[in-house]
């Protein structure tokens, strides 16, 4: 049986640019309002899923030529590393700061270094999910 | 500061390494190593005079202040030795490796390794903190084992790296162990501030049980008897590393240790015995195996074995002058501690340039055994010069520096006759009995190396091409050590002065500015010196032993000779693995069902236990707030759903209704006002369905499960005990304040974090060493996955374990 699915590939060109959007905008808010780097995180991997569950892997591979492995460390790599980074500062280990910036189209802005850690625990969490859930649908 | 950035130099290098190494694969990439070590012990030289001074120089980087542990870096003498020791030799070593090598080994891997050693060793050395200075020491084990197992293929270096790797690092554990059971004494982890304070504390129990562990590191990683087994197998490395690591420096680790912990322990009887007695038993048991052996390089190993156990017994004479204070009296035991720094620097000398030479030799005439070795003086005249300076060294003759170390042994051996202290009575004439037996023999293994190699009939037949002089560039490094060794006898008290002396402060914080613990070394005292005598007997006793050896050989093979340590280490591992097969296959039936009742058990009997002998049934339910309609619409869709599980017919339903719970708990979240944990749940649960599908498109179809009776009274048991003890446990956690509510604190988060969602300034900034680590948890996690389905031997694939 062939399962007609051309409403849900339509649905999803549309939708999964909705979610990526909405896990970029949790990423941010969680500094303030819900939200943050490990629900970004699973959101965003929710989108990757969604478009390998619609499309095949080959497809999406070839549109998206990530190594998710690469990303999951990437994302331990800036979460351990903004540890370190705050005692190269003679501050201790995982201490945070933040100040505020005037940038041009934002405004006064805070910029924080929690947000680089928060960015590594999304990467490592759309990493491992992606990479996880890929593994387990090639093994045939 | 210097020396914190020099602790990093060589990891910052070895990150460079493989990149330079994919760019330019060739040998030249030593040029580029070799510029580390050189650059940092010339930095180091630089220090000498002012440490010579007395100065000494602190560094602390904040790491986690809360729990004591500071990245704190100390540099005095004592550290300044091995600071030197570590650079300097490695610089040698370095250079020699390039040319010993050749270019189709894998040498991006090897210097990477080397540069990891060397940074681990020098933050061994250079830490006040004992916390970071044990996570360097089991560094210095793990690259110490990459380095060993660096020619992977054979069996005999895995054997090996795994020997040393348990040995040491069991030693290891035992050591933090111990520095954790000093911080509960004194509360700090500072070596030095130790040192100040535990006066105080030494008639606790805790102090003396650290005192053994602590010596527990120091005797596995200084390969003391009897856990010298694994430094002869650690030869399967190459002749640099057994150079570099098994000579020179890391073997040394174990003897810093104790040196650095002689201002703690040192004075108790117990310290002095055990240093002592283990030292010189080793001393003694090395050098009498050493002469047995065939391999120029296990002769080597149980050689460095036996010196490292005389150096190991000095600083246990020394640690006597502890007992009771400074005192005219007891400055004259300070003489052991020197003696042994002392002979720690020649030690370091004469033995790598003679690694060095069996390198050569190994690589000239590919063979390393003596029985075919012989007559190679007249092809290798530098190397047999070499050989011989580094020989006669060991065995302590003029006019080479060990001459002068090892009279300064026999001194302090004979000094400690007269100690009345720690109920000593007579058996302190023990003493320089063994010590002189253990110098004859040292003096007949140290002859073998130079004659049964280089003098005697050539063998050309036995070997497999011609044999030459090694290239020039071979030849530097054990050429630089040999001058030394030489020029060390000649100007000793350039070494005393500048390196020696300040490392004596350093073990001797109590005695600062004291006379007479700085002897001014001379070579000659005149003939009614005992020391003497005992050298001269040594020389005539050993060359009798040495023309006789094949008469007395015979004496290795009887019984008590064969019930060998070696036996006892390979037992134990395969006991261990039998066992651990038989205990896994027994509870890992490969059964869903049996791992469930395993943990659903072990809930009921620790969960359900606890809460029956603490007796904590307390229900209150006058706090709670009444129940909507909402949330009995949702318990009542819950019960519905987890009730229908039991009886579906197909997978896809059973997951569906499975997140009909999730979604529930959801809306639970979104009817008690927390939208964090209701939108993490949601998606979560989103995830994890897909990943159920997945899973279970590879599962066969849902059969009914035949079960016994007895198995679903069981299963019905279990079922029913957990979730009553959750329910339980639910119910009185609401009833039973313990304590006050912490969560107030957390309520000034954008004062505290600068940030108003408290969930998150909680993960990411109160909490945030816990999230760091969950992250690297679940990388690790799926990575596990990932390596298990992707790399997991296909049937009647090849077996890459053993080729």
């Amino acid at each position: 049986m062939k399962i007609n699915d051309v409403i849900l590939r339509t649905v999803t060109k549309i939708v999964v640019f909705i979610i990526l959007t909405f896990g970029v905008e949790l990423f941010l808010a969680g500094h303030h309002n819900p939200g943050g780097g490990f629900i970004g995180g699973l959101v965003l991997s929710s989108a990757f899923v969604l478009l390998y569950l619609v499309h095949d892997i080959e497809t999406v591979q070839k549109g998206i030529p990530w190594d998710y492995k690469k990303i999951a460390a990437l994302g331990v790599f800036l979460a351990v590393g903004t540890g370190v980074g705050s005692v190269l500062f003679g501050a201790e280990f995982l201490t945070q700061t933040a100040s505020h910036f005037d940038l041009p189209v934002f405004g006064s802005t805070e910029l924080s270094t929690i947000l680089l850690f928060e960015a590594g625990v999304a990467l490592t969490v759309v990493g491992v999910v992606v990479t996880i859930i890929l593994s387990i649908s090639e093994d045939v | 500061m210097f020396i914190t950035i020099a602790i990093f130099i060589p990891f910052l290098a070895a990150i460079l390494v493989p990149f330079i190494y994919k760019w330019m694969p060739s040998r030249k990439i030593g040029w580029f190593v070799l510029f580390v070590p050189l650059t940092l012990f010339i930095i180091l030289a630089s220090f000498i005079p002012s440490v010579a001074k007395g100065g000494t120089y602190i560094h602390t980087m904040r790491w986690i202040d809360s729990a004591g542990i500071n990245f704190t870096t100390y540099l005095d003498g004592l550290s300044m030795i091995f600071g030197l020791l570590i650079t300097g030799v490695g610089t040698l070593v370095i250079l020699y490796s390039i040319y010993y090598l050749s270019e189709r080994e894998a040498l991006g891997r090897f210097y990477v390794y080397l540069l990891m050693f060397m940074g681990a060793m020098l933050g061994v050395v250079f830490s006040d903190n004992m916390m970071v200075l044990y996570v360097f020491w089991e560094l210095t084990s793990i690259s110490s084992f990459l380095l060993i197992a660096f020619w992977y293929h054979r069996k005999q270096s895995r054997y090996g790296a795994q020997k040393s790797m348990l040995i040491t690092v069991s030693g290891g554990v035992a050591m933090l162990a111990g520095f954790i059971m000093l911080q509960t004494l004194t509360g700090s982890f500072s070596v030095r501030e130790v040192i100040a304070t535990i006066g105080q504390y030494t008639d606790d129990t805790l102090f003396l049980l650290a005192m053994l562990l602590v010596l527990l590191g120091a005797f596995t990683k200084s390969a003391q008897f009897p856990f010298h087994i694994w430094l002869p197998d650690a030869m399967e490395a190459p002749t640099p590393v057994s150079a570099y690591l098994h000579s020179a420096t890391m073997v040394k680790a174990g003897i810093y240790l104790v040196a650095r912990f002689t201002p703690v322990f040192g004075g108790e009887a117990v310290w002095f015995y055990a240093v002592s007695c283990v030292g010189l038993f080793t001393l003694f048991w090395g050098s009498f195996n050493a002469v047995k052996q065939t391999d120029l390089k296990a002769l080597l190993a149980y050689s460095t074995v036996s010196q490292l156990g005389l150096i190991m017994s000095l600083f246990g004479l020394g640690s006597a002058a502890l007992n009771g204070g400074y005192s005219a009296d007891s400055v004259i035991y300070t003489q052991a501690t020197f003696a042994a720094l002392f002979h720690l620097v020649n030690h370091s000398t004469f033995k790598g340039a003679l690694f060095m030479v069996v390198g050569i030799v190994d690589h000239e005439a590919g063979t390393r055994d003596i029985r075919r070795l012989g007559g190679l003086m007249s092809l290798m005249p530098v190397t047999f010069t070499i050989a011989l300076i580094g020989s006669f060294s060991m065995a302590g003759l003029p006019p080479f520096n060990g001459f002068l170390s090892k009279e300064m042994f026999f001194e302090s051996m004979l000094i400690i006759r007269e100690l009345d202290l720690f109920s000593m009575g007579s058996w302190g004439a023990l003493f320089p009995v063994i010590a002189w037996i253990a110098s004859v023999f040292t003096f007949v293994y140290s002859m073998i190396i130079v004659f049964k190699t280089f003098l005697g009939e050539h063998q050309p037949d036995r070997l497999d091409r011609p044999v030459h002089e090694a290239p020039i560039g071979m030849l530097i490094a054990p050429s630089i050590l040999g001058l030394l060794v030489v020029g060390i006898f000649f100007f000793p008290n350039m070494v005393g002065h500048y390196v020696l002396q300040p490392a004596m402060a350093a073990v001797y914080p109590p005695f600062a500015g004291a006379e007479g613990m700085v002897p001014h070394i001379s070579a000659w005292h005149g003939f009614n010196y005992a020391p003497l005598q005992l050298t001269l007997g040594v020389i005539v006793v050993g060359v009798l032993l040495y023309l006789s050896l094949r008469y007395w050989r015979g004496v290795y093979t009887i019984a008590p000779m064969r019930w060998s340590l070696d036996g006892l280490y390979n037992g134990l591992l395969l006991q261990t693995e039998r066992f651990t097969t038989v205990l896994t296959r027994f509870y890992m039936t490969g059964h869903l069902r049996d791992y469930l009742v395993y943990i659903f058990t072990f809930f009921i009997l620790v969960v359900g236990g606890g809460l029956v002998l603490t007796g904590s049934f307390a229900f209150d339910f006058s706090n709670d707030a009444p129940i909507t309609i909402n949330e009995y619409v949702l318990v009542f869709v819950m019960i519905g759903a987890g009730i229908s599980i039991l009886f579906v017919k197909s997978r896809m339903t059973a997951i569906i209704l499975n997140s009909v719970l999730g979604y529930a708990v959801a809306l639970f979240f979104i009817v008690f006002r927390a939208p964090d944990l209701a939108l993490t749940q949601i998606i979560v649960e989103t995830v994890t369905t897909a990943l159920f599908l997945l899973c279970f498109y590879f599962l066969p179809d849902w059969k009914r499960e035949i079960a016994s009776r007895s198995t679903k009274i069981i299963n019905a048991v279990i079922a029913i005990a957990v979730g009553a003890i959750v329910t339980i446990l639910a119910l009185t956690v609401q009833g039973n304040k313990l304590f006050e509510s912490i969560s107030v604190y957390f309520e000034d988060s954008y004062a505290l974090a600068g940030g108003k969602n408290i969930v998150n300034t909680i993960l990411g900034d109160f909490r945030a060493f816990d999230t760091m680590l969950e992250v690297v948890v679940l990388f690790i996690a799926g990575l596990g996955v990932f390596t298990l389905i992707k790399l997991k031997a296909r049937k009647g694939g090849q077996d890459v374990e053993d080729q």
